[in-house]
Parts: C-alpha cells; sequence; structure tokens
C-alpha cells in the first residue's frame, strides 16, 4: 500500500503530516479514496467468496483469475492513459477482434509469426494514432473520433472473416499461453503463469513508471486538470494528446496478442462491449471519467474485481448468467457513488 | 467583394453552412449509387389491391423510425450536455415487456392487450429514463456513467424479464403499429413523423427549448438566469426514456418477437452519430432537431444501401465509420480553412466572374 502513495505526486495534494494520525492522512489524500476501496472491496470478495464457496485463495484459482483477464488488465491500463486526459477510446474492443482476425489469417496464410504478433499490435497502434489526429488537429469529439474507428475496425474484421478462424496448433503464437508450474502443488492446485500474464504485468510497470515518474505522466494528468491551463504553461499538449491514444490503440493490439494466444482462435464479434468492462474497470480503480486523477494500479484491481465477479458468479451457481450485467452495473454504481461523495467532500 | 454576390450564390453558400448540408449530400449521393446499381431503385408503386405505397424509399423511412424516435431523445440530452447511453438497452427491455405481457394475454386480437402492452413498454422507458434522471440531477453523477450503468444493467434486466428466452407472442394491433397502412402510407412511418413535430413544437413553440440549450451551454449562467436545472433534466431524460420505450415497441413489433441480446444493440451509438451528423455539438449547447431527423434517415440509407449493394451486413459499421470521418472532416475547421486557402489567392470574386471560364 505505501507503493500506492508514493505514487500520488500530483500537484494539488498536500504532504501528511507524520503527527497527524491516519485521519488525517487521509484527508490529505482524499483521491486515493476510490482505490482504497476498490481494493477493499476486492479483498471483501475474496473472503466472502473464500467463506462461502471454497477454493478461491488457492493456487489454482488466483492463477486463473490472472490468466482469463490479463488482456482486460491491459486494455485498462490503456483507457486510464485516456481517461486521464479526459478523453474516450471507445475503439479498442473492435480494434481487438480486426487484430486478431488479421493476425490469425497471417499466420495460417503462412507469414512468420513473430512478425505477425508485431504487426498486430501496430495495427492497434495505427487506429489509436488515427483516433488521434481526428481528434486533435480536425477537433473531432473523442467519443466521435474513438467511435468512428470502433466500426472501422469492426467493419473491416467482419469483411475479412465471419466465421471462427483457429490457429494452427503449432503456430508459435500459442506459445504465448504455454502455462508454466511456478509451484507444483497438491494435484492440480499449482501456481501457473503465462507469458501473456507476464506481459500483463509488463504492461502495468511500465505504465506506472510512465505515469507517475516521467514528465509525460504529469502531462497527462496537467492535461486532464485543465487543458489550456497546461497549455499556457507550455506543456507539450498536442503531442501527449496523441501519444496517448497511439498508447491506448497499441495497448489494445497487445491484448488481442494475448487473448488470441489463449483461446487459439479469432472471430469478428470477438471483444464486443470489451471498451465498456475496461472503462468500468477503469472507473472502478478511482479514475475520474473527467481526467486529471486516477491511478494505473486503481484499473488493475478494477478490471481483476470483475473477473473475480464471473468467478464468484460460476462458482455460485444459483446466480442465472443473464443478471451479470446487473451485477457489473450494480458494482459500477456504487463506485461512482462513493467517488461522487468523495469528490463533494473535497471541494467544501 | 459581397456585393457582387449575386443571390443564388449566397444562398447556396448560406447551405453550404447549415450543418446538416453534407448530411443531405450524402444521402443523395447513397440513392445515386443505388440508382446506378438498378435504375429503378427510386421507384414508388401503388399496391393495387389496398392502395398501400410501397418501394425502397417507403422501406427505408420505416426502417428509420426507431432511430428517429431515440435520435430526437438523444438531441435534446446531447443540448443539456449531457449524453444516453442506455436507449438501445431501454429498448430491449420495453420490447421484452410487451412481448411478455402479450405473450401472457394471449388475445391475438385484443386491441385492449395491444394497447396495454404499448403503455407497459412506454412506462419502462419513461422509470428507466427517471432512473438516468435522478442519477444525473439529483445525484449529480456525470451522464456518461449514469447511462451506462442503465446500459449494462438493462440487457440484464431485459433477459431477467423474458428469462433469457427470445419470447414471442401473435396480437394483430400490436403488428399493426409497425406493419400497417393507414391512408397509404405505414403507420410507424405516420407515427414517428407525429411524434417528431410534436416534440419539434414542443421545444421550439416553447421555452423549453431554449432552456435546454441554456443549462447545455452555461449551466452556472442558467441557474443565475433562474432556470430549474433539476426538473429540466428529469425532464429530458425521461423523454429521451420514453423515446426509447416506443423505439422498442417499433422493433419489436415488426417481427413480434424480442431477441434479448440484439434488439436494439447498440443502437444507442447510431443515435449519437444521427445527432452529430445533423451539426449539434456533444459538448451540448444549441440543437439542431431538423439536422437530428436528416441524420437518422442517412443511417437508415446506409443501412439499406449496404444490405441492396448486396455486402455482409455485418460490414455496415466500416461503411458507417467512412461517412462519419468524411462527415467529420468537412465540419472541421481546419480543411474548411485548406478549402479557404485554395481558393482565396488572385480569386477576390468567387461567384459570376469565375464561371464564364
Amino acid at each position: 500500500m505505501s507503493t500506492v502513495t508514493s505514487f500520488d505526486n500530483r500537484p494539488t495534494s498536500v504532504e501528511p503530516k507524520r503527527e497527524g494520525g491516519p485521519a488525517r492522512w487521509l484527508k490529505a489524500h482524499l483521491g486515493l479514496l476510490p482505490t482504497f476501496a476498490a481494493l477493499l472491496i476486492f479483498l471483501a470478495m475474496i473472503v466472502y467468496g473464500e467463506i462461502a464457496y471454497g477454493r478461491i485463495l488457492q493456487a489454482s484459482t488466483v492463477s486463473n483469475l490472472l490468466i482469463n483477464n490479463a488482456h482486460l488488465v491491459i486494455l485498462a491500463v490503456g483507457l486510464t492513459f485516456v481517461i486521464l486526459t479526459g478523453g474516450i477510446d471507445l475503439s479498442v474492443g473492435a480494434v481487438i477482434a480486426f487484430s486478431s482476425v488479421a493476425g490469425v489469417l497471417l499466420t495460417n496464410a503462412g507469414w512468420n509469426p513473430w512478425f505477425v504478433i508485431v504487426l498486430m499490435v501496430l495495427i492497434g497502434s495505427l487506429f489509436g494514432l488515427i483516433s488521434g489526429v481526428l481528434i486533435q488537429f480536425f477537433d473531432v469529439q473523442p467519443f466521435i473520433a474513438t467511435l468512428a474507428m470502433m466500426f472501422l475496425a469492426r467493419g473491416l474484421a467482419s469483411m475479412l472473416s465471419t466465421t471462427p478462424e483457429r490457429l494452427a496448433d503449432e503456430s508459435p503464437m500459442r506459445g504465448l499461453a504455454t502455462q508454466f508450474k511456478l509451484v507444483d502443488g497438491p494435484r492440480v492446485n499449482d501456481l501457473v503463469i503465462t507469458p501473456g500474464v507476464i506481459i500483463a504485468v509488463v504492461v502495468v510497470l511500465v505504465a506506472v513508471f510512465l505515469l507517475h515518474r516521467t514528465r509525460f505522466g504529469r502531462t497527462v494528468y496537467a492535461i486532464g486538470g485543465s487543458e489550456q491551463s497546461s497549455t499556457l504553461m507550455g506543456l507539450p499538449v498536442v503531442s501527449t494528446k496523441l501519444w496517448v491514444y497511439v498508447i491506448s490503440g497499441t495497448l489494445a493490439g497487445v491484448a488481442a496478442v494475448v487473448y488470441t494466444a489463449r483461446l487459439g482462435s479469432a472471430q469478428n464479434i470477438t471483444g464486443i462491449g470489451w471498451e465498456l468492462d475496461a472503462i468500468a474497470a477503469t472507473v472502478i480503480g478511482g479514475t475520474l471519467l473527467m481526467g486529471g486523477a486516477g491511478f494505473v494500479l486503481g484499473s488493475v484491481v478494477g478490471a481483476l474485481v470483475l473477473g473475480l465477479m464471473n468467478v464468484l458468479i460460476t462458482r455460485d451457481g444459483g446466480i442465472r448468467p443473464e443478471t451479470t450485467t446487473i451485477i457489473t452495473g450494480g458494482i459500477l454504481l456504487v463506485f461512482v457513488l462513493l467517488q461522487r461523495a468523495v469528490a463533494s467532500r473535497r471541494r467544501e | 467583394m459581397t456585393e457582387t454576390q449575386s443571390a443564388p450564390a449566397r444562398t447556396a453558400a448560406r447551405l453550404l453552412r447549415t450543418p446538416y448540408f453534407w448530411g443531405i449530400v450524402a444521402i443523395a449521393l447513397l440513392l445515386l449509387v443505388n440508382v446506378l446499381r438498378d435504375p429503378g431503385y427510386l421507384a414508388i408503386t401503388v399496391n393495387p389491391a389496398n392502395g398501400n405505397l410501397v418501394g425502397n424509399l417507403v422501406d427505408i423511412l420505416r426502417a428509420a423510425a426507431p432511430i428517429l424516435m431515440i435520435a430526437v431523445g438523444m438531441c435534446l440530452v446531447i443540448a443539456t450536455g449531457g449524453i444516453d447511453l442506455s436507449v438501445g438497452s431501454i429498448m430491449v427491455v420495453s420490447g421484452a415487456v410487451a412481448m411478455e405481457f402479450l405473450n401472457a394475454a394471449a388475445a391475438p386480437d385484443s386491441v385492449l392487450a395491444a394497447l396495454a402492452a404499448f403503455l407497459l413498454a412506454v412506462a419502462f422507458g419513461a422509470i428507466l429514463g427517471a432512473v438516468n434522471g435522478i442519477l444525473v440531477s439529483v445525484v449529480g453523477l456525470q451522464p456518461f456513467i449514469s447511462t451506462l450503468v442503465i446500459l449494462l444493467a438493462g440487457r440484464g434486466l431485459a433477459k431477467v424479464i423474458t428469462e433469457g428466452q427470445n419470447t414471442a407472442a401473435s396480437n394483430e394491433p400490436f403488428r399493426w403499429i409497425a406493419n400497417g397502412y393507414l391512408v397509404g402510407l405505414p403507420v410507424v412511418l405516420l407515427f414517428a413523423v407525429l411524434i417528431v413535430i410534436a416534440v419539434g413544437l414542443l421545444v421550439r413553440r416553447s421555452a423549453l427549448g431554449l432552456m435546454i440549450e441554456a443549462i447545455g451551454m452555461d449551466p452556472k449562467a442558467a441557474r443565475l438566469a433562474g432556470i430549474k436545472r433539476r426538473s429540466l433534466l428529469m425532464t429530458v431524460y425521461i423523454a429521451s426514456g420514453i423515446l426509447a420505450g416506443i423505439a422498442g415497441v417499433f422493433a419489436t413489433a415488426s417481427v413480434m418477437t424480442v431477441d434479448v441480446s440484439r434488439t436494439g444493440y447498440q443502437l444507442e451509438l447510431d443515435a449519437i452519430l444521427a445527432v452529430v451528423i445533423g451539426g449539434t455539438s456533444l459538448a451540448g449547447g444549441k440543437f439542431n432537431l431538423g439536422g437530428t431527423v436528416v441524420g437518422a434517415l442517412l443511417i437508415a440509407t446506409l443501412d439499406k444501401t449496404v444490405v441492396f449493394l448486396g455486402i455482409s451486413s455485418s460490414a455496415t459499421p466500416a461503411f458507417k465509420a467512412i461517412v462519419i470521418v468524411v462527415l467529420c472532416l468537412l465540419q472541421s475547421e481546419r480543411v474548411r480553412q485548406l478549402f479557404r486557402q485554395r481558393r482565396a489567392p488572385g480569386t477576390f470574386v468567387p461567384s459570376k466572374e469565375t464561371i464564364p471560364a
């Protein structure tokens, strides 16, 4: 938890005084409250799951949670950048569909798989770049520009193929989903990890470094705080906003690689609604949709909350799958209400 | 140079500046493509048996009815500086309620049952719209998130209502709403036109439209001017919900089945597009209902054209993307400046004198 505090270097935050006690510290770091709440709910869900269903806090469940949500974590990290600047990226789900369908088709056509993987990531970057250029140079609103890219990517994916495209069994891309046993537990209870999970972890670490330890990251926060002031301060607003969409697009490409490798197939309807999941994860993690406040690690927790929720629903068995989206909506509502309460207290 | 401009040139210049001019051009181009493919595309004939109008244009207008409904509601919401992502989900909830009711009523010819189903659907739309309104105006959440919650929860709610089934029902009067004809015209079209006109008169003949624009432009100034922001926002979101409910009835009545995973799916995006194509800024403020109608018609025309040209309907989004990008570029200040710079050197008199060459 101490790591989280050290990231809070926004100019508005006040250094906590040593003699203040926890209440005072919390007052100085009200911006962290939603993220803490997300963490708390995550822990509460784990405890509840452990008591009600059991076998939650065990190596295999944790491994599966990470493996199955690696792509969502990567997407949420990308969206955190965009949302921090006050923008939005609706195109990520569709970009995954196009990138993965194109990737599988090219691999099966005999292209060098490593080259294809790079190409899949670059496809994402390209969509991000187009969104960024439309937004920055042609004054198109982020919602509309990324909506256009969403439609474009989904339409192109559908033109490529409308049936599930299977990745060949011997394709090296599947190697990204190889399960390495870190701890060989009893029976199937092993702590396993895949290159996909490692990629997600690396993405998170790089994003944390970028946002909290570099000039670029501070500019991102500054733009979210007030774009006008940032421009007046002489910050590179134009290039930063462009980069933010390129990053989001690139990470969508990375997520496409990780997801395709795990699933071993791709389809034009892959990733429908994932942009909403990623936005929800980001918001649950404490990032304000208006921009300027939030944490990458919060978004990771948000993504894991959504993932764990699915695990619990599956475990319960009594909850009908239809209600999943209702629960997601409910959790989202609780978190934004919390943010709202925090925001109003801060204004006082 | 202004005095040398002739009257028609001035009118043309004014037309070029209307935000939805390019929308109309796009519709004309799409229809032209269709005519090139089949010269008889635009023909509208009268069915001799019952005097009903039939033809591709009538089909387009019929298909435009649901999106017209939600686009009008969306236009008002966007004018207040908000956004309503939930309309597609409200459509499916309304459709599910109507179908479940008619299925349980099992009265295939009862007008009363159809009326009750219609009112029930609209009431559910109004309730969900009110939830949006409360979250936005009383709780003070961002419209994007509040309506995202309803977007997520609404589709789940519809699935719970129908227990995950695609409920079908039979009721002739209800079917008539979407498939019937009145004085030779499709009922659904007349209905949609009436509602659009009614909303247009309501917001433009009263101060309502002005007040909506006021809170969209500057909430603080609007408050100082004595505009009741809270009740106005409630009104707008409830109106959007009711219109989405009606759209849900249109969408389900034509096939008498509610498809819980596809009815109204992502239609909120189409509606937002229609509003933006019509020249209403997503930032709120001034809105343009006429433009929104043009936008809705453009989207319906595009949908029908792609199918008519024999392209897989799952590829339709790509064409929508092209239309959005082109229209946004044409509306963008930078591109307009580019055009101006090209024309500017030397040609001081753009209208009459340059033409004879």
